[in-house]
């Protein structure tokens, strides 16, 4: 029993690392502003749900071996889908757009994956070049944030669930990643996933099929790009067409949640919980009345930092 | 002019054309191009025509040289935006009160040094250049939005060299940009071909490892390349200031995407080791030509997006489909 959780530990360093840096910066950001409690992090939790959801979209993708730099596009085009067609709609009508945003989404990333697997272009090149279709494809569906969403909608993230250091928007998040992301993960498809991610060849020799393994990759990446973009909807109330940095954020949450940009490793679990970190450093930022555009900078400064440390850390165990 | 370096099989005569000379058909595609624009709104292709057409595609081949140089060695620079940027808007606030030449000094040094951070951080750090070059645009911006707010009081000029530079035209058909574009041209075609650090940039790419135990300091290569990247780039958004007349924070940040499509549909394999700079001028122009083509048509600026992002897919693909690499 002891040896089963120092194994767990062992192999999750990075996560509980992370966990304990979670822990320090709420820590601080109690003692930098007291007033800090209930409604700061309820905020918090709204705020980090779309990041949170494109997280995990590229987590998923890069753990596959890939890379998908359209998250932010799709994200885009989710949330002016949503949002156009559940203006002044009822709420039936809103479950509807809901699940077909979904849908959207799933098209979408299955269309980025199947491209880079039918044409053996690299990663990089089809889903920068995806993004600004997704993203124009957004604005011709909308051409300025506009739109709405369906009350219950917004009702569901907002807000605390009993206790009020519950937040809903967490409990969202958790929720929908524990119901797709957990039994995937236990799977045939997800082992398949970090097969294909660890090494295609090997996993081709055993019998994986890499291809369509890596198109489901990309479909699931599509698929949380659009909850990303439902969530940017239902926290904003309108439709946002425009990406913003969402694509770039999601790639510095999966460096520091500890997901190998080489593929094969990591979780889910860690980039959430680094989305909440990288959050509550821009908190603390403002609260200690640090201009947001140099908030900006540290964070790219941060970004750089951390892949820095995570390659010398690969080289020392190379030479060792 | 043989400007592809790797041994593939040859499977047919047109096939060797494409990979060896990818500069013929692309060169058939922009005359097509520029006939198409002729139909659509007759009497348009004329002197000065082809000397806009050239001036705003000028500052967009410099950006996409960027792009071909990391490309051969299987990197890719997305910082240009936000250095280009940043190199305009320093000159144009520093020229208030420093006068142009010291302004234009600043600006290429302060880029400079965000290129040999990118290029610290890549080659001996051996952080994947995407990222580094993205987190160093979050850098730059960030920085930059800083700097704005400091020099809100002292406005912003271009200097009237840099605007005859940008956005002038001679004898009615010749931008003036060429002054500073065809030595820069003339200096990566051949320097590539001729030179051995042209040479070692593509052994970089092609074979990384093998380039090590051969003896170059892939470290050295890299490092310079990003710090020529960024100068590079730096030049560029100079010019688009002078062709503006006005410089932000965000100004060169649209040509990003496009300055990388330029280099693919110049036959630039981004997995290293293939391609040139000649087809990327004849890419940024094909670029340059639709732009106006769309704009012709008044087609909105999505469906401009869209396109971009579809040709550069079908681009890569068929090069990927004729020289059986990526």
């Amino acid at each position: 029993m002891v040896d089963a959780v120092a194994s767990w530990g062992r192999r999750n360093v990075w996560t509980l690392g992370l966990v304990g840096l979670l822990v320090v910066f709420l820590a601080l950001t109690k003692m930098i502003q007291p007033n800090y409690g209930a409604p700061g992090i309820q905020g918090l939790a709204i705020s980090i749900l779309p990041i949170a959801f494109a997280a995990v979209a590229q987590a998923i993708v890069v753990i596959s071996g890939g890379i998908d730099l359209s998250v932010g596009s799709m994200m885009a085009l989710a949330s002016v889908t949503s949002a156009v067609l559940m203006k002044d709609q009822g709420d039936a009508f809103g479950v509807a757009v809901v699940v077909g945003v979904l849908l959207l989404g799933l098209t979408a990333g299955a269309i980025n994956g199947g491209l880079i697997v039918a044409t053996k272009v690299p990663d990089i090149v089809v889903t920068l070049a995806m993004s600004f279709v997704w993203a124009g494809t957004a604005l011709l569906i909308l051409n300025t944030p506009g739109g709405g969403a369906a009350p219950w909608l917004m009702a569901v993230i907002s807000g605390p669930l009993g206790n009020p250091w519950l937040p809903k928007a967490l409990i969202v998040l958790a929720v929908i990643v524990a119901v797709v992301w957990l039994p995937l993960r236990r799977s045939t498809l997800g082992l398949t996933l970090y097969a294909v991610g660890s090494s295609p060849l090997a996993a081709f020799r055993s019998g994986v099929a890499v291809g369509p393994t890596k198109i489901i990759a990309y479909a699931l990446t599509g698929f949380f790009s659009a909850l990303g973009g439902l969530a940017l909807t239902a926290s904003g109330g309108v439709g946002a067409p425009v990406p913003g940095s969402y694509t770039l954020q999601s790639v510095a949450a999966i460096v520091l949640g500890g997901v190998s940009l080489a593929g094969g490793r990591g979780g889910v679990l860690g980039p959430i919980i680094a989305v909440i970190v990288l959050a509550l450093v821009r908190t603390d930022l403002t609260f200690l009345g640090v201009d947001p555009n140099l908030s900006t900078a540290i964070q790219g400064a941060i970004l750089i930092g951390v892949v820095m440390f995570g390659s010398l850390v690969a080289m020392r165990k190379v030479r060792a | 002019m043989t400007e592809s370096v790797g041994t593939v099989r040859l499977t047919g005569g047109w096939r060797t054309i494409i990979r060896d000379q990818p500069i013929i058909p692309l060169v058939v595609l922009l005359v097509a191009l520029v006939a198409v624009l002729e139909l659509a709104k007759p009497g348009i292709v004329n002197g000065n025509w082809v000397a806009t057409t050239m001036r705003a595609a000028i500052p967009l081949a410099i950006l996409a040289a960027c792009q071909t140089l990391a490309m051969l060695t299987g990197g890719i620079d997305l910082s240009v935006g936000a250095v280009a940027s940043m190199a305009a808007f320093l000159m144009a606030t520093q020229a208030t009160g420093q006068g142009p030449l010291v302004a234009i000094a600043i600006a290429l040094v302060a880029a400079a040094v965000a290129g040999l951070v990118n290029g610290i951080a890549i080659g001996v750090f051996k952080v994947h250049p995407l990222i580094m070059t993205l987190g160093m645009s979050l850098v730059v911006l960030g920085l930059m939005s800083v700097y704005q707010l400091l020099m809100v009081q002292s406005g912003t000029l271009i200097p009237d060299a840099i605007q005859w530079l940008g956005s002038g035209i001679s004898f009615g058909f010749v931008p003036n940009s060429l002054v500073v574009f065809v030595p820069i041209a003339i200096l990566i075609v051949v320097g590539l071909r001729r030179s051995g650090y042209g040479r070692l940039l593509f052994a970089v790419g092609d074979n990384p490892v093998a380039s090590r135990l051969a003896g170059a300091r892939v470290w050295q290569v890299l490092v310079a390349l990003y710090v020529m990247s960024a100068i590079l780039a730096a030049i560029a958004g100079i010019l688009i200031a002078g062709l503006n007349n006005s410089a932000t924070v965000s100004l060169v940040e649209q040509s990003v995407l496009p300055s990388v499509a330029a280099a693919v549909i110049g036959g630039t394999s981004i997995m290293g080791g293939r391609g040139g700079y000649s087809g990327t001028i004849v890419g940024a122009l094909i670029l340059t030509v639709l732009t106006t083509l769309l704009t012709v048509l008044e087609m909105p600026e999505a469906v401009r997006q869209v396109l971009f992002g579809a040709i550069i897919v079908l681009v890569a693909a068929a090069y990927t489909r004729v020289t059986g690499e990526a």
